[in-house]
């Protein structure tokens, strides 16, 4: 009932492709942004902007990254978080060695870097493919770390090899503190959003699904998939960067390369097969299983059993109920959240009646 | 047989894997605008030989003549660029797509704006998805997937996708179209359907098409020209009335009354 389709009929081609075409969709979208932009920074309290909101909303923008490129290109990564911390310490090295140079400018050309470090790993993919590929994102995953941790140009020849992110000041204005840095995220995160899907309606993003389909079918209608293949590595890479910048100047407040170790890869592998491969609601819904689930589960548990069952029990606890959800989805599920979303819907648009 | 021009013309054209012999010394032409019919036994070499027109294989030997330009070699993106579209035996759909995206990508080499212009609606791109979209249309209202074209093409029946993959072949706008088993595992209704369809290609865009074919009341029916092969050799060229009286052919292919 809520969900009406009839009466709506696109007149223009526009129209028709535009990315919230029914009416609901759309108001629920603007109320959606009315309510991240306007609602949340009145509301909320500093431990929730810096600890659950920019975590989510950071690593739903690398595993937007990461989707464009094995869930649209089919190419399998497991250098995420590599191509992450490229990000982070170029816009850390470009801010701090390029005199004035604008926090949005090397915020840009740390994602530009990372796109090209994408392209350089991405080049093998030319060659093999499937999970031999992974085994070529994997060594960007090693190589990369030890770069960072080997040379101590990197980090401003920092003794710790741990460096103090500078403050956040955007066209004058000190977003540093934890509600300027959610609005910076979270303006960031949607733009880029945007984009990214504007990119797989468009050639490109047919290009991709093609070479993820069927490489030799694309190929004989004409697709170049070496250049399919490097731009999904690049603009992946590029997205992971501006992510991993994110994530250390809007998160952590430090630059540190363990922060960006293979674990981070797998976290954000994880948040794509979770939420679902192949869709931009997706790795939001992804993210926020994984990261917004355990808080929850935590706070459930030392709210209601904290005096009945010992502190290290309760934990393990929570991590047997999220593996076990994690489990539960994937069986019930297996093209992820994004997937449900999507059978709700069609329901809904049923509903009261089943077919 | 006609005095059309050739498209195609293929000259000794020799293809082995690993020393198997797939195809031995193969010549024949293609005349403009015509419809060629390829049969012969399984395994005679059919499929290879559209494979080594569209450059998926390179032949051993020989040389391809194709639309006034001599070659021995190409790739496959280079084929598709000079206006040769194809089918597949096994249905080659990109399955995780919609009709509708499986069309469009059939017209990737017409494009003309680049993707940073598509990412960001400026520039040519606008304009061009307009038209684009408009083109694709074309194609599915002639082949009258309609209904279909919002639907993700691995759930649609096999005669269907069958259907959507020459849509997405005659995208490229084609100047010629090979179809490999365009009619293969199809009841008489949807094999009438699919060679109505073929016959309205070459009317309405006037596209020169190879086909494979099997049955061989379809391929008298639609074909001008009839190309024979067996175990790699060709053992029949020539209208269909004069191949089916060949009695090479009658032993090899059809069969003889005993």
């Amino acid at each position: 009932m809520l969900y009406r389709e009839s009466g709506q009929f696109s007149t223009s081609y526009p129209a028709d492709r535009r990315i919230f075409r029914l009416y609901q969709e759309r108001w629920a979208f603007y109320l959606l942004l009315a309510a991240a932009f306007l609602l949340i920074p009145w509301l909320g309290n500093d431990y929730w902007f810096s600890a659950i909101l920019i975590p989510f909303l950071v690593l739903s923008l690398a595993a937007l990254g990461l989707n464009l490129l094995t869930g649209y290109a089919g190419q399998l990564s497991l250098g995420s978080a590599a191509f992450m911390a490229v990000g982070a310490f170029a816009a850390y090295n470009s801010h701090l060695r390029i005199e004035g140079l604008p926090f949005l400018l090397s915020l840009l050309l740390g994602g530009v870097v990372a796109g090209l470090t994408g392209v350089v790993f991405g080049l093998p993919s030319l060659r093999i493919k499937g999970f031999y590929i992974l085994v070529s994102t994997l060594a960007a995953q090693f190589f990369v770390l030890w770069v960072f941790t080997t040379f101590a140009w990197f980090s401003n020849d920092s003794s710790s090899g741990v460096i103090t992110a500078p403050p956040l000041v955007i066209l004058g204005h000190d977003f540093s503190s934890p509600q300027g840095r959610y609005l910076f995220t979270l303006t960031v995160v949607v733009a880029l959003g945007f984009l990214a899907k504007s990119i797989v309606g468009s050639e490109l993003g047919r290009n991709w699904m093609a070479v993820r389909d069927m490489d030799k079918a694309a190929e004989v209608i004409g697709i170049a998939l070496p250049k399919a293949k490097l731009l999904a590595f690049a603009i992946s890479s590029f997205y992971l960067g501006i992510a991993g910048s994110l994530w250390a100047f809007c998160y952590l407040g430090t630059v540190e390369p363990h922060g960006f170790d293979l674990s981070r890869s797998f976290q954000i592998l994880f948040i794509i097969i979770i939420g679902g491969m192949g869709s931009i609601l997706g790795n939001f819904l992804g993210a926020a299983f994984i990261v917004l689930l355990p808080i929850l589960l935590s706070h459930i548990a030392s709210g209601l059993l904290a005096d009945t069952i010992d502190a290290g029990q309760l934990e393990n606890c929570q991590k047997i109920i999220f593996g076990g959800l994690i489990i539960f989805f994937l069986i019930k599920e297996p093209d992820g959240l994004a997937k449900i979303y999507q059978t709700c819907k069609q329901r809904l648009q049923v509903w009261p009646l089943r077919f | 047989m006609t005095a059309r021009n050739p498209l195609l013309t293929l000259e000794h054209i020799s293809l082995s894997f690993k020393g198997v012999k797939a195809i031995t010394d193969m010549s024949f032409s293609v005349a403009e605008g015509e419809i060629c019919a390829l049969i012969g036994p399984n395994g005679a070499g059919k499929s290879s030989l559209l494979n080594v027109i569209n450059g998926v294989y390179q032949p051993d030997d020989g040389i391809i003549t194709y639309d006034g330009e001599i070659r021995t070699a190409m790739r496959p993106h280079h084929a598709a660029e000079r206006g040769i579209a194809r089918t597949f035996q096994n249905i080659a759909l990109f399955k995780g797509m919609s009709v509708l995206d499986n069309v469009l990508t059939g017209r990737n080499l017409k494009v003309q704006s680049s993707w940073l212009e598509q990412a960001f609606n400026v520039g040519r791109a606008p304009k061009e998805a307009l038209v684009q979209r408009q083109k694709a249309e074309e194609i599915i209202e002639f082949l009258r997937i309609q209904p279909w074209r919002g639907s993700l093409v691995g759930g649609l029946p096999y005669g269907l996708q069958k259907r959507v993959e020459l849509a997405r072949a005659l995208a490229a706008e084609p100047k010629l179209l090979l179809l490999d088993e365009p009619m293969a595992g199809m009841n008489r209704d949807e094999k009438a359907e699919m060679s109505r369809f073929i016959v309205d290609t070459q009317r309405e865009f006037g596209t020169t098409i190879v086909l494979i074919e099997h049955d061989i009341g379809v391929v008298m029916a639609l074909s001008q020209h009839l190309v024979v092969l067996d175990y790699g050799k060709k053992i029949g060229d020539g209208p269909p009335e004069a191949v089916r009286n060949n009695p090479e052919v009658i032993a090899a292919y059809l069969g003889t009354r005993h």
